[in-house]
């Protein structure tokens, strides 16, 4: 709707002859300059630049639906009102039914944790045919860090599906709807986007995972906020792509360290806290998060993403919160991972205060990765 | 000869003809120096012309307390005094919230609200969305609300809960306090609270500038809207520009649309705004996106932030309330007080 062409909105001749003189095509190029400027350029007068914006907003603008017939639409048309379940009771009850369409859900955690399992799991459940819980569709996997294990994916279906996996053909059909694409570059990954987006809908693609997030830019030799700045388009595109397609989109993430100077608190807090200490004599700590973890790719990627699922390691036992998400409380639910993929320890997740839930914990997690290594064996 | 219709005397009238002046339009845009200096009168006389030419022309209409305003389009204070005490705000539904914003979102302004992600923005504006409907015997301002999505983070479900969550606050309330009033039973549904949110999607910063644009009509066919909200006004400007100057200047021009409506049809605009890093005074920090002049174009500006386990909002700036911190939190109802016993509101 933004690259709308100004021919084709119904204008006065008069003032769409000047728009085309000047090089103004599309709608952006026309809503980009404010009233002033466009006087300027085109020399008329403020009444037929305020009314030829006001006809070009009209055809702009997008529709409205009211809330509750949104709500209908998607529950008629969609899976489960528009949502994914992922086969983990605690957490789908907490998400309102599972991973929603049509937005970024991101999955964050330190190294061996189990985000590519997790990812493979829930790969595997798409492919499912609608009785099963899936969502009966092709899946896109994009592999940036080559994790993806076949092998594995096929031993989790035997496990977890064996009425379906015993059977090879059927083994193979299911399979055989995972796309695993490879991209070694940025640039390959915004070829590949780019693709995925124009064949998303004939080819009944029906979730996009990308695995994982952080590892396109760590190849990239950029610091800061310019590595930030580098997936801003991507970013965008993906939620874009989300949106349109109404498909779940996966993304993991991986954690880094917290630096020295990294902000942490607004300019009024200071205040606030000094005239707090001044007045009660109550000294109060800035909000540190007490972990050195923090979630890769920076503030502007986390305001992007709608549902952020945190697997962290604490005391030996393995968590997946829900660090951030419209619908469910802050949860964690103790998991483990076994043959069949992750599965849930107990279904009722214990809810934590405030900014805890963010943090990210590897603690006694080494001693897991030797375990899950020998239990798989 | 509209001059002949001015309560001016005669030699008056001859020496402002033969100036040249024969209609009331020909004085409206002229100072009174000038016109003493050219029709040959005292300034004293030109003043009287000027106001005599001003009240005749616009006929007296506009001012709503009957005595003729100096400037022409001016209310005096006074009279605004009355219709912003007259305002019905927006309740929040944490007490404390609305404490220190005076009452609640208030209804003619800008407010922004910006925080880290998942500090409770989007749950703040879903609740504004429906707060703004409680209807008048209840204390609220019976209006719909538009709510302009531009990231997707609007869920129905949650609307619903909160919706579902504020008509049982409201039969809480009729049943304590109202027992003898059988006539403000709640009819409301949370189906219908549902249906009085506009829901637009924006896609792209251009379908944002249009869609503000386009409000100005939207909202005069649906005359009920009392609030606008926009989550998050920042999304879509954060990526697509290079020209950052241009970025300004777009900005500028949207939040001054946006304070023409809010001004005009009398309606509350929020706009949720997201957290970038600064660096100031050798240090990094928090700090609301779009930058400084952005910084500017609003009324109010509420920072949410967390402050140990709470979470707690902060009136950054206002031309009338005093900067103040209160904690408030997220529950399955929707924004609530906190629970916490050691809250305390800090007044700067």
């Amino acid at each position: 709707m933004a690259n709308k062409m100004i021919s084709e909105i119904p204008l006065p001749k008069s003032i769409a002859n000047v728009f085309a003189a000047r090089n103004i095509s599309t709608a952006k190029d026309a809503l980009s300059l404010t009233e002033f400027e466009l006087m300027e350029l085109l020399d008329v007068g403020l009444t037929e630049v305020r009314s030829a914006l006001s006809q070009i907003s009209e055809i702009v603008a997008p529709p409205y639906q009211t809330a509750l017939s949104l709500m209908e639409q998607r529950f008629q048309n969609e899976h489960l009102g528009g949502h994914f379940p992922t086969g983990l009771k605690g957490l789908d009850a907490a998400l309102c039914g599972g991973i929603p369409f049509g937005v970024l859900t991101e999955l964050v955690g330190p190294a061996g944790i189990g985000k590519t399992q997790f990812c493979l799991k829930l790969s595997l459940l798409a492919s499912l045919p609608t009785n099963y819980g899936g969502l009966d569709g092709r899946v896109i996997y994009i592999d940036v860090e080559s994790k993806f294990s076949s092998r594995r994916l096929l031993e989790i279906g035997l496990r977890s599906f064996p009425e379906i996996f015993q059977m090879k053909e059927m083994a193979q059909e299911m399979a055989g709807r995972i796309f695993v694409l490879r991209p070694s570059s940025l640039s390959e990954f915004t070829q590949s986007l780019q693709q995925i987006k124009v064949s998303l809908l004939q080819n009944q693609v029906k979730m996009l995972v990308i695995d994982s997030m952080a590892a396109l830019v760590s190849g990239e030799h950029e610091q800061g906020v310019r590595r930030q700045q580098t997936l801003s388009w991507h970013i965008s595109f993906i939620k874009s792509l989300a949106e349109f397609s109404r498909i779940p989109v996966v993304v993991t993430n991986q954690v880094r360290s917290q630096s020295h100077d990294e902000a942490s608190q607004y300019s009024f807090q200071e205040y606030l806290s000094c005239a707090a200490q001044s007045r009660d004599g109550i000294v109060e700590t800035p909000t540190r998060y007490d972990s050195h973890l923090v979630a890769a790719l920076g503030i502007h990627w986390a305001h992007a993403v709608t549902t952020r699922l945190v697997l962290e390691a604490k005391s030996g036992q393995r968590f997946i919160k829900v660090a951030k998400s419209p619908i469910s409380p802050p949860l964690a639910f103790p998991f483990h991972i076994t043959s069949s993929g992750i599965s849930l320890l107990s279904d009722e997740g214990m809810e934590l205060m405030g900014p805890e839930i963010n943090s990210i914990h590897c603690q006694g997690h080494n001693e897991i990765i030797n375990f899950r290594m020998e239990s798989l064996v | 000869m509209e001059i002949w219709r001015l309560p001016i005397s005669a030699s008056q009238r001859g020496k402002l003809i033969s100036a040249g002046y024969t209609t009331l339009s020909s004085l409206s845009s002229i100072s009174s120096s000038d016109l003493a200096r050219e029709s040959k009168v005292s300034e004293s006389e030109a003043l009287d012309i000027l106001k005599f030419a001003s009240h005749s022309h616009s006929g007296g209409s506009e001012m709503s307390s009957g005595n003729c305003s100096i400037f022409e389009g001016a209310q005096n204070a006074w009279d605004m005094l009355h219709e912003e005490e007259s305002l019905v705000h927006i309740t929040t539904s944490s007490a404390d919230l609305d404490n220190i914003l005076g009452g609640g979102i208030h209804c003619k302004e800008v407010t922004e609200i910006g925080g880290v992600p998942g500090i409770g923005k989007t749950q703040l504006g879903i609740q504004i969305a429906v707060n703004v409907q409680i209807p008048h015997g209840f204390g609220g301002l019976g209006g719909k609300a538009i709510y302009i999505d531009t990231e997707g983070s609007f869920m129905v479900e949650r609307a619903l809960q909160i919706a579902e969550a504020c008509i049982g606050d409201m039969s809480e309330y009729n049943r304590f306090i109202r027992k003898d009033f059988q006539a403000c039973e709640i009819r409301m549904q949370p189906k219908d609270i549902l249906g009085n949110i506009f829901y637009f999607r924006i896609c792209s910063y251009t379908e944002q500038i249009a869609l503000i644009n386009y409000l100005d009509k939207f909202i005069s066919e649906h005359k009920d809207v009392k609030v606008v909200v926009v989550d998050s006004v920042t999304f879509h400007f954060r990526q697509d520009f290079d020209d950052m100057a241009l970025r300004t200047r777009v900005l500028s021009g949207m939040a001054l649309k946006l304070m023409k409506l809010a001004k005009k049809f009398s309606l509350a605009v929020v706009l949720l705004n997201q957290v970038t890093t600064k660096h100031t005074e050798g240090s990094f920090q928090l700090a609301l996106a779009l930058g400084d002049s952005w910084s500017h174009t609003c009324t109010n500006r509420i920072v949410l932030y967390w402050n140990g386990n709470e979470r707690y909002a902060y009136i950054d700036k206002s031309p009338s309330l005093r900067s103040a911190s209160a904690a408030y939190s997220v529950t399955p109802r929707g924004i609530r007080n906190s629970s916490s016993s050691c809250k305390r509101i800090r007044m700067m």
